[in-house]
């Protein structure tokens, strides 16, 4: 008998045994989920969120939230470099995330002004994590200038450094980079697209 | 560059349930699983970046399989006097059906059919997870088929006598 209809043949024969469904296999992982956790190698965990701005990835390793990303920024490529620069051991298990999720669901709703989870800088060093770490005191509803910002970290003349600070921002709207604009007063770039950062300042606008 | 675990999970979840359950069958196969996914999330990190991740996988759930069965047996061997009961609560399941004829099978026949039929390793990589040849492995799987093909022939003649 050809090798592959013989193999067709003797999983039918098992097929009673072997039948796998997704609720098995679901319950399977929620367990793997909580022992990885509780054997302290949870290295990485995600969820996804949904919102106004679309689909939303959250990571967060046990010392906090580490990565928010848009879908345009194509969460299996995100995971990726999570797996990359932090660690391998990743699992989408939404419990460590439930806090920073209500939060966000919070801001959206109007809820909240500013977000108090804790935050892990792992993916960014030097100036740009100094600016990061200088974002959130911008007011809800009021916006900078990249110009302002690089006042305010100490170095005028990095406004291009500060741009790219924002640009790669590893925690867009929890780190509130869209409320950085040119001096101008037009919009500038924005990881998640322009038409996000607009959606939000005008959230924001509205509500304050 | 390594892919995150979850692919690992999601990729290759359903292969290793199939396997536990041929292997130490329905009632023990959700704990094989964990254990199994468990020590390989442990190991993963060090793992080189070109490893068959289905080999691996299915050398950590055979030497997981091994240990519950081990348990299983110890545990057994003071209640042999009460075989009804254990019959009953496996025939009790759908599942139960094919495994009352897999499970008398020797644990070596059930390995190789597992690893072979449905988790499509080749002999040789079974042949390095077991011990012993190529050759060996391929005439454990034959036989063992062989002999459930007619163990189900039997039951499913007598199924329709009644």
């Amino acid at each position: 008998m050809n090798a592959n209809v013989e193999r067709t043949d003797v999983s039918a024969m098992l097929a009673d045994l072997t039948t796998v469904g997704p609720e098995a296999l679901e319950k399977l992982h929620v367990a793997l989920e909580d022992a990885a956790d509780r054997e302290g190698i949870l290295d990485v965990a995600y969820r996804t969120i949904d919102t106004p701005v679309g689909s939303l990835l959250l990571a967060a390793t046990r010392a906090g939230l580490v990565r928010v990303a848009f879908d345009s920024q194509d969460h299996d490529v995100v995971l990726e470099q999570l797996a990359s620069m932090v660690s391998p051991r990743i699992l989408r298990a939404p419990k460590r995330l439930d806090p920073v999720a209500r939060e966000i669901d919070e801001y959206f709703a109007r809820r909240r002004t500013s977000f108090d989870v804790p935050l892990d800088f792992a993916l960014s060093t030097g100036f740009r994590r100094s600016v990061l770490e200088h974002l959130p005191q911008i007011a809800y509803g009021r916006t900078e200038s990249y110009a302002d910002v690089a006042r305010t970290v100490g170095n005028p003349k990095a406004v291009r450094a500060v741009g790219s600070a924002c640009a790669t921002n590893p925690m867009p709207v929890v780190i509130p980079c869209h409320r950085v604009l040119r001096t101008d007063g037009t919009l500038g770039g924005y990881v998640g697209g322009p038409e996000a950062k607009a959606a939000l300042l005008d959230l924001e606008a509205a509500a304050a | 560059m390594k892919q995150p675990f979850e692919k690992v999970v999601t990729e290759h979840g359903a292969t290793v349930l199939r396997i536990c359950r041929a292997v130490v069958g329905p009632t023990d196969a959700d704990d094989a699983w964990s254990e199994t996914f468990l020590a390989a999330m442990r190991a993963y990190p060090e793992l080189p970046a070109d490893a068959n991740l289905e080999a691996w996988l299915v050398t950590i759930a055979h030497r997981k399989a091994i240990d519950l069965l081990r348990a299983r047996r110890r545990r057994a061997t003071p209640v042999d006097e009460v075989p009804e009961k254990a019959s009953s609560e496996i025939g009790g399941t759908s599942d139960g059906d094919v495994w009352m004829y897999v499970k008398d099978l020797p644990d070596k026949q059930r390995q190789v059919i597992a690893y072979h039929y449905l988790a499509g390793l080749p002999y040789a990589d079974i042949a390095e997870i077991l011990g012993g040849t190529s050759e060996a492995a391929r005439r454990a799987a034959s036989d063992g088929i062989a002999a459930l093909r007619r163990r189900l022939t039997d039951a499913h003649a007598k199924g329709t006598a009644r």
